[in-house]
């Protein structure tokens, strides 16, 4: 052929297969500035509106705090779910028992050793969630990877199910709780703040840095990122696609094992502690773009806020009311998320 | 008299141009062969008019009146159809069912009725073996030709072809140019076809339109455009032997 | 090329119930459509008569079951029409079943409004949210997934809402008034009365009906159409829009029956039994299970489904030795329904129904 110019598409472009294009680097800058100018507009609008409708600026910052460090265990939590999107298309229902999981995991832990500083479980867990991860999509998921939607997604929902019911059966259904060591509440901005949230928005940045750099970085990472941009093109050149969806649900899984971990100091632990963030997960996963890891980070923050300031402007209003209504907004508007990047 | 007019039309992708200032008159019953390499704009050109996204700038009209942007399903309704590059099968259904929907849809047949005329379109492209198998499960060479039987079913009055022969192999191809010079003489169809293999678009086209870089660089009688040396070296001299 | 690799996962792609060749085995040529028999309707009427006599053989605790299967059946029925046929997976039927539920549960508690005027006014307020929300969806072109969520997020929304609506009696929820009569324009009978049974069932009859015109009229045709390729649809005069609009309109109208048929045999209702998610859930997998795309898929699976769990307790009552530690636990029943879901879907992929049929047909 005597052109080099690419072929316009044959058929209108369908959605789907431009937002089959994900983002694992850096927000694409020109579009994000934008974005972000505006959803800073949007904020500081929600802020004000917040801040008029309580009345007192000693609760619009508690508000303001609390919103922040919510949205850090949100996005700690939403991390798996969007690293397994981006990688496998498979909406992971199972995320938040696998957080669930990993609390219990935590206890056990804590119980076995004499009260030993729940963080150390990391180092069981972990490892422990990357191998339950692996073994999941390897025998269940791997076999219907090309099958529709609903297929994957009912797997899930029955790896779920399977686990917080195993949680019932071994834990029984009575709530239980992990202390922390040396926890207590410290003020910021002269908002009361437990020490233990905090930790859990630093594990958050550390753990989106510490997947940013495994897809950056590393050679494995590279092959996760060429499967989630074109699987065919990656099987042509000689990656192993179901071992790279081994991996990705492997550590997907570890990611919300290790959300688990870090949350169970300040959790009520029950075999659905980790379920009930499913939905709010799901918003920060579509508002940060799905299959966007650093987008998930901002999306928690988002979720948080929204949350919070919904509450003050629609007081007697269940809290997450506005963040669904945000999300049904942002879904219309900007399916491919406030922070995905548009193809 | 003319039936479609394409005039001025333009088209960008993020700042990539895919058309530019395209102008095409097509007069009943002709049979216009549109070529072109890839990339050329063909495709697009055929998206612009048929309503699968609307162009920047430009128009079109059918029979006179203006139909710039307006959707695909309501031209189809008004006699201009198309087929695809790709094959576009309805994969659950049998082949029959496929070309059933047209033949409902478009003349408010009854089942029977249409399944009747599903039948006939079918057996104009000479599918009838496969009539009652599920399409999705197909050889290419089945479902191009389901392709344009579906379209026959509907009837339309315009129609425009993208590749109808990619995909055939050599002894299927001479059944098809029959069938379309057919409909031109027995219905009066009037046809726009892309196609990349030159005898052809030698055998079909009254006229012929060479496209480049989403311009038409070349329009007129089939020996002069292919003869033309600025065609013959940005295209001919790489694929005519293909043909 | 990206579009090879994504375009199987987001539509419903199973071979929908032969249409046309019904009976007409495969290369039996041309049928007529007036000596083919009308099968699907003789099955559904042999069903309901076999069906209607469960009251007179069963105890008190199958009929309650067997009431679970009947709502079940409704939601699976629903659910199947829109995204079985219509190919958009909707993953927030519990919005349409709850509206059903709330109608009925609102006009009756706070007006006295007769529960069938409720059923009524349940499944076109169903129909218009569903329509809404989709026009929305399509106008926007959410696809596969993004649909997925929207419908998700759309039945949180109304849980949410009427978790905090004050005349909706937030997470209190309504009961229903117990009457001192029998009255079958209220929609009540004392306790364990088949009468619920038998209406549920003729509410069954009515979805498949739905189903089965559905299927078989030319919209319906059209729709499938849209599903297997809107593009092509499209390029042959189908109005895509306007046949999946249908579609989602006539799945929430007969979702919404079930919300009705629940609440006037369980006497209340709450948000999240009405919007939670796990009703969605049910839903689909009564739909999946048994096979989606298929007439009898649905029906297929809540009678599988529907039962499972109460047949894990009362087998876990009296277990046999070696599964005695799990006696008396919790969770059990459910880890057995989670199981044979993933066995369902994993190894028979076009659903129970859709498996068998495919088997048959092939030979």
């Amino acid at each position: 052929m005597t052109t080099t110019k690419p072929a316009p598409p044959s058929a209108p472009p369908s959605a789907v297969v431009h937002r089959a294009t994900r983002s694992f680097s850096a927000l694409a800058p020109q579009r994000t500035r934008h974005t972000l100018l505006t959803t800073a507009a949007v904020l500081a609008a929600a802020i004000i509106w917040a801040g008029v409708s309580a009345g007192s600026g000693t609760v619009l910052i508690q508000a303001l705090v609390t919103g922040i460090l919510t949205g850090g265990i949100y996005s700690l939590i939403a991390m798996g779910l969007t690293l397994i999107y981006g990688v496998l298309h498979i909406i992971n229902f199972a995320n938040g028992a696998m957080v669930g999981l990993a609390m219990y995991l935590t206890l056990t832990f804590v119980d076995g050793t004499g009260g030993m500083h729940p963080y150390i479980a990391l180092i069981v867990v972990v490892p422990a969630m990357l191998a339950l991860g692996a073994v999941l999509q390897a025998i269940l998921l791997n076999p219907v990877m090309r099958a529709p939607l609903q297929v994957q997604l009912l797997i899930t929902i029955g790896i779920a199910l399977a686990v917080e019911n195993i949680l019932l059966l071994v834990y029984g259904p009575n709530p239980r709780s992990v202390a922390l060591p040396g926890n207590r509440a410290v003020k910021i901005f002269g908002a009361a703040v437990e020490l233990s949230r905090i930790y859990a928005l630093v594990g958050a940045m550390i753990l989106v840095a510490v997947l940013w750099l495994v897809l950056q970085k590393t050679r494995t990472g590279t092959a996760v990122r060429a499967v989630s941009a074109n699987p065919e093109g990656a099987r042509l050149v000689g990656i192993n696609i179901k071992r790279i969806y081994v991996l990705t649900f492997a550590i997907g899984t570890a990611a919300a094992g290790a959300a688990g971990v870090l949350i169970a100091p300040f959790s009520t632990i029950e075999p659905t502690a980790g379920s009930i963030f499913n939905l709010t997960a799901f918003v920060v996963v579509v508002l940060g773009g799905m299959g966007n890891v650093p987008g998930a980070l901002v999306g928690g923050f988002v979720v948080g806020l929204t949350e919070q300031l919904g509450a003050l402007i629609m007081p007697g209003q269940s809290s997450l009311l506005a963040v669904f209504i945000v999300f049904l907004v942002v879904l219309f508007a900007r399916p491919t998320g406030v922070f995905g990047r548009a193809s | 008299m003319t039936v479609l007019e394409i005039h001025g039309l333009s088209k960008h992708f993020h700042g990539l141009k895919a058309l530019s200032n395209v102008d095409l008159t097509v007069e009943e019953g002709e049979i216009v062969g549109i070529i072109g390499a890839n990339g050329a704009g063909k495709t697009t050109l055929f998206n612009c008019v048929t309503g699968a996204f609307p162009p920047d700038s430009g128009s079109v009209s059918l029979d006179g009146k203006d139909i710039t942007g307006m959707s695909m399903h309501r031209l189809a309704g008004a006699g201009l159809a198309r087929t695809f590059q790709l094959m576009r099968p309805f994969s659950t259904m049998t082949v029959v069912e496929n070309a059933m929907v047209p033949a409902m849809h478009q003349h408010h047949l009854s089942a029977a009725d249409a399944r009747d005329r599903a039948m006939d379109a079918i057996a104009m492209v000479g599918i009838e073996t496969w009539a009652n198998d599920v399409s999705g499960s197909l050889p290419a060479g089945v479902l191009k030709r389901l392709e344009l039987a579906r379209v026959l079913a509907l009837e339309p009055r315009v129609l425009l072809l993208d590749e109808v022969l990619a995909g055939l192999v050599p002894a299927e191809r001479t059944p098809v140019l029959d069938l379309l010079e057919r409909l031109r003489h027995e219905r009066g169809v009037t046809m726009v076809f892309i196609e990349h293999i030159m005898a052809a678009v030698r055998r079909l086209s009254d006229r012929v339109v060479m496209m480049d870089q989403g311009e038409v660089i070349a329009s007129g009688d089939v020996d002069a455009v292919l003869s033309d040396p600025h065609v013959v070296e940005i295209y001919l001299g790489k694929e005519y032997d293909r043909a | 090329m990206n579009n090879r690799t994504f375009a199987p996962r987001t539509v419903l792609q199973e071979r929908t119930d032969p249409v046309v060749d019904a009976v007409a085995p495969k290369g039996a040529g041309r049928t007529t459509v007036g000596n083919r028999v009308p099968w699907d309707y003789i099955v559904l009427v042999a069903i309901i008569v076999f069906g209607a006599t469960l009251p007179f053989v069963a105890t008190v605790s199958t009929m309650a079951i067997a009431m679970r299967v009947l709502v079940f059946a409704i939601m699976g029925i629903g659910w199947n029409i829109m995204s079985g046929f219509g190919g958009m997976f909707s993953f927030g039927h519990a919005a349409y079943f709850g509206i059903g539920a709330y109608s009925t549960a609102l006009l009756l508690v706070r007006f006295e409004i007769s529960p069938w005027i409720g059923m009524l006014a349940g499944m076109a307020i169903a129909a218009l949210a569903g329509m809404g929300l989709s026009y929305l969806a399509l106008r926007y072109k959410l696809q596969g997934a993004y649909y997925a969520m929207a419908t998700f997020a759309f039945a949180e929304v109304l849980r949410l809402f009427a978790f905090g609506n004050g005349p909706l009696h937030r997470q209190t929820g309504f009961t229903i008034p117990v009457r001192v009569e029998e009255s079958f324009w209220m929609f009540q009978f004392k306790a364990n009365s088949p009468w619920y049974y038998w209406i549920g069932l003729i509410m069954v009859a009515a979805a498949m009906l739905v189903s089965i015109v559905f299927v078989r009229s030319k919209t319906g045709r059209y729709t499938m159409a849209v599903r297997d390729d809107d593009v092509a649809a499209a390029a042959l005069g189908l109005n895509a829009l306007r046949y999946r609009l249908t579609a989602v309109a006539v799945s929430a109208a007969v979702t919404a029956m079930a919300g009705t048929l629940y609440v006037q045999y369980y006497m209340f209702i709450d948000p999240s039994l009405a919007f939670g998610p796990s009703v969605s859930n049910d839903a689909i997998i009564t739909a999946v299970v048994g096979g989606t795309g298929t007439i009898w898929g649905p029906l297929v699976g809540a009678v599988v489904m529907g039962p499972l769990s109460d047949l894990t307790t009362a087998f876990l009552r009296n277990p046999p030795q070696w599964l005695a530690p799990l006696a008396g636990h919790d969770g059990v029943d459910i880890i057995l329904y989670a199981i044979v879901l993933i066995a369902v879907v994993i190894l028979l992929p076009k659903g129970i129904y859709g498996t068998i049929r495919g088997k048959v047909t092939k030979r």
